[in-house]
C-alpha cells in the first residue's frame, strides 16, 4: 500500500550554508611509545602489573623509589586481569574516556598493560575486505 | 536445562558491579580478539540506544568524554575564546561474531558541535549507521554530513515509529539527497533481527566500497 505522504519531508541543503568541516590534528590516541589506543583496543595485564599488587599489599610507605599507586590505577591494573576494551574499562570505573585513554598510555609505556591490535592492522585506515567478510558471516550466523 | 558455570580464573572476583559473564576469549592473555567496530549516529532519542540493546550481548555500557566545544559563532580553530567543556554521553555493546572476533556498536550523539568527539570514533570503523526519524528528519543532517566529507561508509536506516507515517526509502532518500548507490532502509530498532538485517547492509555496502 503506497500512498502518498501526506507531509512533505524537508530537504537537506535546502535552506543552509554547506557543512564546514573542521581539519583535525589526528593524534589518533597514540602514546609516546606508539600503542594505539581506540575506544575498541584490547588492553590487558602483564606479568608486569604483579609488582603493582605486591607493592600494594605490602602498603609500602616509603617515599623513597616506590611512586604511589593512584587507585584510578590501581582499579584500571585489576580490570585487565581479563581482556578489556579502553572504552570498557572508561564505562565500567565511570571515567572520562580521554583521562583513562592517558593512564592506560603511561601504564603502556611503563610495561604495566599490554595494548593490543585491533581490526584495521594499526590502526589507520579502514578493515580490509577479509575482515569485512567475516564480519558479515559473524552476522548471518547470529 | 543450561547448568552455569563459572569459568573465572581463582582469585578473580567481580571488581565493578554490572560485569558480565566471562566469555573464553576473554580470559585467554596470550592473544586479543579481532576488535571492529561500527558506529551509530543520529539526532536525540531516535533510538540510538535501543538500536544497540537490540543486539548486544551485554547490558550497553555508557561511557563519557569530556570535551572543549566551540560555540557556533567561533567555529574557528584559532579561536580559544568562546570554548567551554561539555561532557558527552555514549553508549557501546558488543557482539562476539566468532571465538576471535567482536564487533563493538558506538552509539553517538549527533549534534554537530560533538564532531571533535567523531574524528576519533570513525577511525578504524567499518562504518555508520545514520538512524533517522521521518518525523525530525533535520536531526541526521550533521552526521550525513560528517559521514560524507569524512568518505566514511554508511547507510541510512529510518527508524520506524508505531503510529507515523510511513514513508518508502525512496522518499527520504530523496529528501536527504542520498547517492544511488547508498542503502536506504525502514527498519524497526527494537527488533533484532530488523537492527542485524540494517548491520549485515551497512557491512555489505562497506565491502563494496572497499577496493579488492
Amino acid at each position: 500500500m503506497t500512498s502518498a505522504p501526506k507531509h512533505h519531508l524537508p530537504v537537506r541543503g535546502g535552506d543552509r550554508k554547506p557543512a564546514r568541516v573542521r581539519p583535525y590534528s589526528l593524534t589518533g590516541g597514540r602514546t609516546r611509545f606508539g600503542h594505539v589506543l581506540l575506544v575498541e583496543t584490547f588492553v590487558g595485564a602483564t606479568a608486569g602489573t604483579a609488582a603493582i599488587e605486591a607493592a600494594d599489599e605490602r602498603k609500602e610507605l616509603t617515599s623513597g623509589g616506590l611512586a604511589r599507586v593512584m587507585p584510578e590505577v590501581r582499579a584500571i591494573v585489576e580490570l585487565c586481569r581479563r581482556m578489556r576494551t579502553v572504552a570498557e574499562i572508561a564505562a565500567l570505573l565511570q571515567m572520562p574516556l580521554g583521562v583513562v585513554r592517558v593512564l592506560l598510555s603511561d601504564l603502556a609505556d611503563q610495561g604495566k598493560i599490554r595494548v593490543y591490535g585491533t581490526g584495521t592492522g594499526h590502526g589507520t585506515g579502514r578493515p580490509d575486505r577479509a575482515l569485512l567478510e567475516r564480519v558479515l558471516s559473524g552476522l548471518r550466523r547470529l | 536445562m543450561d547448568s552455569a558455570v563459572s569459568d573465572a580464573a581463582p582469585g578473580v572476583t567481580p571488581l565493578v558491579q554490572g560485569d558480565e559473564p566471562l566469555l573464553p576469549w576473554q580470559t585467554d592473555p596470550t592473544r586479543a580478539p579481532i576488535a571492529t567496530k561500527i558506529v551509530v549516529a543520529g539526532g536525540f532519542g531516535v533510538g540510538k540506544t535501543t538500536l544497540v540493546g537490540s543486539v548486544s550481548e551485554i547490558t550497553p555500557l555508557q561511557t563519557e568524554a569530556l570535551m572543549t566545544e566551540a560555540s557556533e559563532e567561533t567555529d574557528d580553530l584559532t579561536a580559544t575564546p568562546g570554548k567551554s567543556t561539555t561532557t558527552v554521553a555514549m553508549d557501546f555493546g558488543r557482539i562476539t561474531l566468532d571465538d576471535d572476533l567482536v564487533l563493538y556498536l558506538f552509539g553517538t550523539p549527533g549534534q554537530q558541535r560533538f564532531w571533535f568527539m567523531w574524528d576519533d570514533l570513525v577511525r578504524g570503523a567499518i562504518g555508520a549507521v545514520v538512524l533517522a526519524d521521518t518525523r525530525r528528519l533535520k536531526d541526521c543532517w550533521p552526521a550525513l554530513d560528517y559521514f560524507e566529507s569524512c568518505g566514511l561508509p554508511y547507510i541510512v536506516a529510518v527508524n520506524h515509529f508505531d503510529g507515523t507515517e510511513r514513508y518508502e526509502p525512496e522518499d527520504v532518500r530523496e529528501a536527504l539527497t542520498i547517492p544511488a548507490h547508498v542503502p536506504v532502509m525502514i527498519m524497526d530498532a527494537r527488533r533484532r533481527i530488523s537492527v542485524i538485517e540494517t548491520l549485515l547492509s551497512l557491512v555489505g555496502h562497506a565491502l563494496d566500497e572497499t577496493p579488492e
